[in-house]
């Protein structure tokens, strides 16, 4: 693992202490106050903060700029970055830029498909995936190159995530594309939402018996649900996700008003399940366009203060 | 093969209402196995065209003729000495054929009778779907016989994404997630141990990003 970057997370992580990590989405449009707002309700709850990249393939301010308003608040991010949009040229030139910036964190993603998003007729890139994005970063990092070969003026330094979803198929070569991240140089892993306890166990027996959790830190992934509905939804409708059916039953078996609270608990009840994991060094709350929430659950886990 | 499909024939007469004399000019090769540009097609076509205008009551001939091949200089010969009676060509051929026949008869607006698609394959009567991109590298040595390029919405060469469920690709459902598709096959050749390692990034020069292409063959040349 990296020991160059200037990464808060990366120092909780290498100290043994366990991480919190949220989310922030910039806005559709070009107003910084929404990002400062943001960050206003996850200052002193978490260690970073994961700025998505125009996710689900919608328009957004862009990863880099919502980073930057974050950092001038003191908050640590993690810049995500995906390969749809943008050919390495672009992926490298604004990595360095991103680190120019200050910022120490990466997320390396692939991307949801511009099908998905408000704009379908868009053209993908593509040029690189996920996986030669993180050897990218890597390489940047650990041998002062770009992908050329050519020996940079000053290195960018990240701290390299990557992202794992131990609920899509075919389930049992999912920890071999674990394995093959780490072997590309990722250092942490932020995993698609828990729901599924029985199965995200299984994974994480599969990973350590590879040995795989000794080489990286694995931050689960939680989002709390607000409604039996989105239950539903994220089961049916949300590609790779996993919301087994008595959880969804325990959503609607509370009335409407109480729904929330009860997604609250059963978040929190993941998130202490999480903590006993071997393996597991964090957790990562995505509460989609509900920062307000993220202080309310990390403060009833018991996870605050933040070192 | 090159997969082509039908271009809806308001938009042909849009575009050859105002010419009197027009060629339906069929392809023997690919676009007749796909059943887009053949002699039947042209038949179908020019039945068609033959009624709307009968209809306007605006007097325009209407002629077909389907060649062996229109991506050889040799096939699109053999029509020079009747080209002077048309003043327009409908092409069935796909986009290459269109462009031989613009360049070779250079005075005479020559129009595209269908969309070319792809390459690929007839899954069933009816039923054609994409196998190959032309990126001028293959990888499919290393991917078990799958081409990742082509067969994944995100051209993943270390997949499969997050999104894959059930076999099937996040797009759409009815759509194999080309990665187990890989999986399986290299499970069934057991050789798994090729899907553990990492595949580099590729070199696109050889695909459309390099610019238009050109193959040499010194060793076919006269």
């Amino acid at each position: 693992m990296n020991m160059n970057a200037q990464s808060r997370l990366q120092e909780i992580l290498s100290k043994g202490e366990f991480a919190v990590t949220a989310e922030c989405g910039p806005p559709r449009g070009a107003t910084p106050e929404v990002v400062r707002k943001k960050g206003e309700l996850l200052k002193g709850y978490v260690d970073a903060v994961n700025v998505t990249d125009n996710q689900t393939a919608i328009v957004r301010m862009s990863s880099i700029a919502a980073c930057s308003h974050l950092l001038q608040m003191g908050l640590e991010p993690v810049m995500q970055m995906v390969t749809r949009d943008r050919n390495r040229i672009a992926l490298q030139s604004d990595i360095m830029g991103a680190y120019s910036l200050g910022i120490s964190n990466i997320l390396c993603l692939s991307g949801d498909h511009q099908s998905f998003g408000s704009q379908p007729d868009a053209l993908n890139v593509f040029d690189i995936d996920s996986m030669n994005l993180i050897r990218t970063v890597q390489t940047m990092r650990e041998q002062g190159k770009d992908m050329s070969g050519f020996e940079l003026n000053g290195p960018p330094r990240m701290f390299i995530g990557a992202a794992a979803n131990p609920f899509a198929d075919p389930f049992e070569y999912r920890v071999i594309r674990l394995a093959k991240k780490i072997d590309a140089g990722a250092d942490f892993i932020q995993t698609q939402c828990i729901y599924n306890m029985d199965r995200f166990k299984e994974w994480m027996k599969m990973a350590r018996d590879e040995g795989l959790t000794e080489k990286v830190h694995i931050l689960g992934g939680v989002t709390p649900l607000k409604s039996a509905g989105m239950a539903k939804f994220m089961n049916n409708k949300v590609a790779g996700m996993d919301v087994p059916e008595p959880l969804i039953k325990r959503m609607a078996g509370v009335p409407k008003e109480k729904a929330v609270e009860e997604g609250i608990k059963i978040c929190l009840e993941t998130i202490a399940e999480l903590r006993d994991i071997e393996g597991v060094h964090g957790v990562h709350i995505m509460a989609i366009e509900w920062e307000e929430i993220v202080g309310e659950i990390v403060e009833s886990a018991g996870l605050v203060p933040r070192p | 093969m090159i997969v082509a499909d039908k271009k809806p024939i308001e938009e042909i007469i849009e575009e050859i209402k105002n010419h009197e004399k027009i060629l339906i000019l069929g392809c023997n090769e690919c676009v007749t196995v796909c059943e887009a540009g053949g002699k039947k097609e042209v038949g179908v076509m020019a039945s068609a065209l033959r009624m709307y205008f009968l209809n306007q009551g605006q007097e325009v001939k209407i002629d077909e003729k389907t060649l062996e091949r229109q991506c050889d200089h040799e096939y699109l010969e053999e029509i020079r000495d009747v080209m002077d009676q048309y003043d327009a060509v409908v092409s069935l051929a796909c986009g290459v054929g269109v462009q031989f026949m613009a360049e070779k008869y250079h005075t005479t607006p020559i129009y595209p009778g269908v969309n070319t698609c792809f390459l690929g394959v007839t899954e069933e009567r009816g039923v054609w779907t994409e196998r190959c991109q032309a990126c001028g590298e293959c990888i499919l040595a290393r991917t078990g016989g799958i081409c990742p390029v082509s067969r994944c919405a995100k051209r993943l060469l270390n997949g499969p994404c997050g999104g894959a469920t059930k076999g099937k690709c996040e797009i759409n459902k009815e759509l194999d997630c080309a990665w187990q598709l890989i999986i399986d096959r290299l499970k069934a050749l057991g050789k798994m141990d090729d899907y553990e390692k990492i595949t580099p990034i590729k070199d696109w020069s050889t695909e459309r990003a390099g610019g238009p292409r050109k193959v040499v063959r010194e060793d076919v040349q006269q």
